[in-house]
């Protein structure tokens, strides 16, 4: 068939041979600066509550809105605090602990374009750099390498996408070095409970079997992983596998682009964040996720190691999130939602936002946070500041027809 | 059931064939029964043509003489290092120990297993082992760099022949328009089972040699072929049976097998409780003395081929069922034969597995008096029997309740998907993974074909939908797949759910985990 399950990893095959390791570029005008920057970029599909990670808890709406769901500074487990008005998920120290360094920000009520609510077209958008959806021959992060004038001296060999299919925001004319984690890609939770709700309409018989895997899950997550059989921990992929898968890609990544004569530019995409129901944002679901992604977030600082001075992490999602809950104690798909800037190149400890606020007349068509920031202008800000690729290049082949969205400016210390 | 005619192409895909590719259910969307009913008069259809392959007697062969040089190769490298020991205890002396150990390893550990013929289970090929893996296909550009130290070994030439039939197996059902006569390969080659497990560089072959000549022509004609293969007699034990009062028996070599006797009537034909008793597999079992192969060893250019040896043969008539055997020699187990294809039990037991392989868990009875009839009537004509199965009414009507076997789903899922990467070793993994290696059934019942031992398997069936899911999302369009893989047999609700996905790869992963395209 298609696949392979404990193939030796992209990593020995890399690490075993120094020859492909002469892909390296500077951008010459950084350089010249005495910098090397690096940039990684992750792409969140599935549309992630941008409210459940930073929530405003200085808006007066926010507790009507969401009740006893809301993230605040009180309670059992209380946000981490930002900046008086936001507040951060609890299952992220490792942004918080960065953001006080002023090493992480925060770009709140921001949207693509795209307004539609389909997560392909959506991902689609996100990822190609186009206003419209319909364009997914390349990415932007893959036209922006190919804007980037190499050092000559050095050979250019590509930018680095991971996993076993090169996400489409780094795919593209420029050459793409590609590298999969050993571990898989843990099936989802949620693509487990998608199909269980699926079968018990017309099959209930193999909806118990399912369901049977999701017990299982739900009993190692209860730590009770000792009771299990070896072959059930096995087949066991609750939210350890995906912290260890994160991390794994997280780390390895970092230790890549890292290296003297590793690849500068580089995109994973990870999944999972389409919560309808029972999204659990302190101490559930999205908690959990939110947790493990932390977690790749402290892995990607460890893995640069002295280069971190020169990184900026972006993570972004195609859309948000309604801002109410809906019957299922989930969300549904939405606008307006959080882009992440982490990494020690950056002027961070700040939330940027223009808050459209949370009444019922704010909110987009009356249900999503309203988006008041273009991604693109955050997306122009860091290739603009970070790989000096100069407005035009910007607003003509990367986010093509996008003029109109001037680059944020100063996000870099 | 709907009567719509893109929805009995979709069944008929799904329930006689491999699984509908591109464009599939449209193109037979006009006359369903009269597509199946052309597969079945294809010229060649049903058989294999590749030059790679050799028959299964000379791949048996060709590993035989591979281990004989490897282990050759194995007691030099041994001596070499023993006298080097020798040399160092000799310059060294009063150390006895140094000597003494050298003569411990110097006890060749090469006994030749001689408990099958050619094919031991000792030297399994080690097919599906995890560390031949292939990296993914990106990788598998680096692996070709020279420079890599990591670069997978070649396949040795006992790899090599279980993946060629592998390979042709695979390419067979993927490359087949509707996969009809496939799917009767796949039925007759597990009715008829042996195991890659016991004869490794056979099965392949046995497959081809047995099975598939006859596929769409005599029951009878398969039995022979089946039963008096080197492979089954292997696999069964018959090849080292000896008749008591057979020449080799009155000079003491003993051991009258009754297993094969056993397993011919209770799998293979009558069917279990039907009316013979141990007196008639004693007699049976001493009918087929004699039915062996000739030994590797000996015969560099017939080894491992069938032969009927009359020095092992029990001498004189024998009584089954009534019925007084007076025949000499192979006749004789060519006589029980031909009466055991044409008995009523055969008919019944035969009609009612492929009426449940291709129908129900619980076929309907009418289905299996009308196979059954049919089987009688044309004197076991299997294409007449298949072109029964097409036109009874029940076989259209009957709800889709069949949980597809693990091969039958993943051959699916490669013919809706016929780019996505991946190798023969790959396929074996994965069908290893869900239960149902190839051409290694847990017993000489074959895979089980109801869906109680295939259920628990789901959930690894969507850790491969996901993997594979990972491959090729860059490239498939989950609604284009739905719309290959089920068309019209697609639920609101299945659709629904692709269409809610949050990823292109969850939205296949969804689409190849459907319940409509586990179900056949």
């Amino acid at each position: 068939m298609t696949f392979t399950l404990h193939a030796p990893s992209r990593r020995e095959l890399l690490t075993a041979s120094g020859v492909l390791f002469a892909w390296p570029f500077m951008p010459r005008v950084a350089r010249a600066e005495g910098r090397d920057p690096r940039l990684m970029v992750v792409v969140l599909r599935g549309a992630l509550d941008g409210l459940a990670l930073a929530a405003p808890v200085g808006d007066p709406d926010w507790v009507k809105l969401r009740g006893d769901k809301a993230l605040t500074l009180e309670g059992k487990t209380p946000g981490l605090p930002l900046d008086g008005f936001f507040a951060l998920n609890p299952a992220m120290p490792n942004l918080h602990r960065l953001y006080k360094a002023n090493q992480a920000m925060i770009v709140h009520a921001t949207c693509t374009p795209y307004r539609d609510r389909s997560h392909f077209d959506g991902q689609d958008v996100l990822e190609s750099g186009f206003a419209k959806p319909g364009n997914a021959a390349s990415g932007w992060l893959n036209r922006a390498f190919a804007a980037i004038e190499p050092d000559a001296r050095i050979d250019r060999r590509g930018a680095l996408g991971v996993g076993p299919v090169v996400p489409l925001v780094v795919r593209g004319p420029a050459p793409v070095v590609s590298w999969t984690p050993q571990r898989i890609a843990p099936a989802g939770e949620d693509t487990l409970m998608r199909l269980i709700d699926l079968y018990q309409h017309s099959d209930p018989a193999l909806a118990r079997v399912l369901q049977g895997r999701l017990n299982l899950m739900h009993v190692a997550a209860a730590g009770n992983i000792d009771a299990l059989t070896p072959a059930q921990r096995e087949q066991l992929a609750g939210i350890e596998a995906v912290r260890a898968y994160f991390a794994e890609v997280a780390s390895t990544a970092a230790k890549l682009m890292a290296r003297q004569d590793g690849p500068r530019i580089g995109a994973v995409a990870v999944n999972g964040w389409d919560t309808h129901i029972d999204e659990g944002a302190v101490g559930g679901r999205l908690g959990n996720l939110l947790g493990a992604l932390d977690g790749a977030i402290a892995a990607f600082e460890t893995g640069m190691g002295p280069v971190w001075k020169d990184s900026v992490v972006v993570l972004v999602t195609e859309f948000g999130r309604t801002a109410h809950i809906n019957g299922d104690n989930g969300t549904d798909h939405g606008s307006g939602t959080v882009a992440l800037l982490v990494g020690g190149a950056l002027k961070g400890g700040r939330v940027i936002a223009d808050w459209p606020g949370l009444k019922e007349t704010d909110l987009f068509e009356k249900r999503d946070l309203k988006a008041t920031t273009d991604l693109r202008a955050m997306l122009k800000g860091v290739l603009k500041d970070h790989l000096r690729i100069d407005d035009k290049v910007l607003a003509d082949a990367i986010f093509p027809d996008s003029r109109a969205v001037t680059p944020l400016s100063g996000l870099l210390g | 059931m709907s009567t719509d005619p893109k929805f009995q192409a979709a069944l008929a895909l799904h329930r006689f064939g491999l699984g509908p590719k591109a464009g599939l259910i449209d193109a037979i969307a006009s006359d369903p029964r009269g597509a199946l009913l052309a597969e079945l008069e294809k010229p060649g259809i049903g058989l294999v043509f590749d030059a790679n392959l050799m028959s299964a007697s000379k791949s048996s062969m060709t590993a035989f003489m591979y281990r004989q040089e490897q282990m050759a190769m194995r007691i030099a490298k041994q001596n070499e290092k023993n006298e080097m020991a020798n040399a160092a205890a000799a310059e060294a002396p009063g150390n006895v120990m140094a000597k003494a150990d050298a003569k411990v390893a110097a006890k060749p550990d090469q006994k030749p297993n001689d408990a099958k013929p050619s094919d031991p289970k000792a030297t399994d090929p080690k097919e599906p082992k995890m560390a031949d893996a292939k990296p993914d296909a990106l990788a598998d550009k680096q692996a070709d760099d020279k420079a890599d130290p990591k670069k997978p070994k070649p396949p040795n030439v006992q790899q090599r022949i279980f993946r060629n039939e592998a390979r042709a197996h695979f390419i067979a059902a993927n490359t087949a328009e509707i996969g009809f006569v496939e799917r009767l390969v796949w039925f007759w080659s597990n009715h008829f089972c042996v195991s890659a497990d016991v004869v490794p560089y056979m099965a392949g072959g046995y497959e081809r040699e047995a099975i598939r000549p006859h596929v769409l022509g005599r029951f009878a004609d398969m039995l022979v072929a089946a039963e008096g293969h080197p492979a089954m007699l292997i696999y069964l034990d018959n090849f080292r049976s000896v008749g008591p009062k057979s020449v080799a028996g009155l000079i003491g070599k003993v051991g009258l097998n009754e297993n094969f006797a056993r397993e011919i009537l209770e799998l293979h034909t009558l069917g279990v409780r039907t009316g013979y008793t141990q007196a008639d597999i004693i007699a049976f079992a001493k009918v087929l003395t004699g039915w062996t192969i000739l030994p590797a060893a000996t015969n560099p250019d017939h080894g491992s081929e069938f032969v009927f040896n009359p020095r092992l043969h029990e001498p004189g008539p024998q009584t089954i069922m009534g019925k007084v055997y007076a025949e000499v020699g192979v006749n004789q187990g060519r006589a029980v034969f031909a009466d055991l294809a044409r008995h009523p039990a055969t008919a019944t037991h035969v009609a009612t597995k492929l009426a449940r392989h291709f129908v129900a868990d619980d076929p309907p009875p009418a289905l299996v008096k009308t196979l059954e009839q049919r089987f009688r009537d044309s004197d076991g004509d299997l294409k007449e029997i298949a072109k029964a199965l097409v036109a009874a009414p029940e076989t259209w009507d009957t709800p889709m309740t069949k949980l597809k076997r693990p091969n039958e789903w993943l051959t699916a899922m490669r013919r809706a998907i016929p780019d996505a990467p991946g190798d023969v070793v790959q396929g074996l993994q994965a069908r290893a993974r869900l239960g149902e290696p190839l051409w290694r059934p847990p017993q000489p019942e074959g895979f089980s074909d109801v869906q109680g031992p295939w259920a628990d398997g789901l959930a690894q069936r969507l850790d491969i939908a996901e993997i594979v899911a990972s491959r090729v999302e860059a490239t498939v369009d989950p609604k284009d797949l739905l719309e290959t893989t089920l068309g019209p047999l697609a639920s609101a609700d299945t659709r629904r759910a692709v269409a809610r996905a949050d990823s292109r790869q969850q939205a296949i992963a969804i689409a190849l985990m459907a319940p409509e395209f586990h179900r056949r």
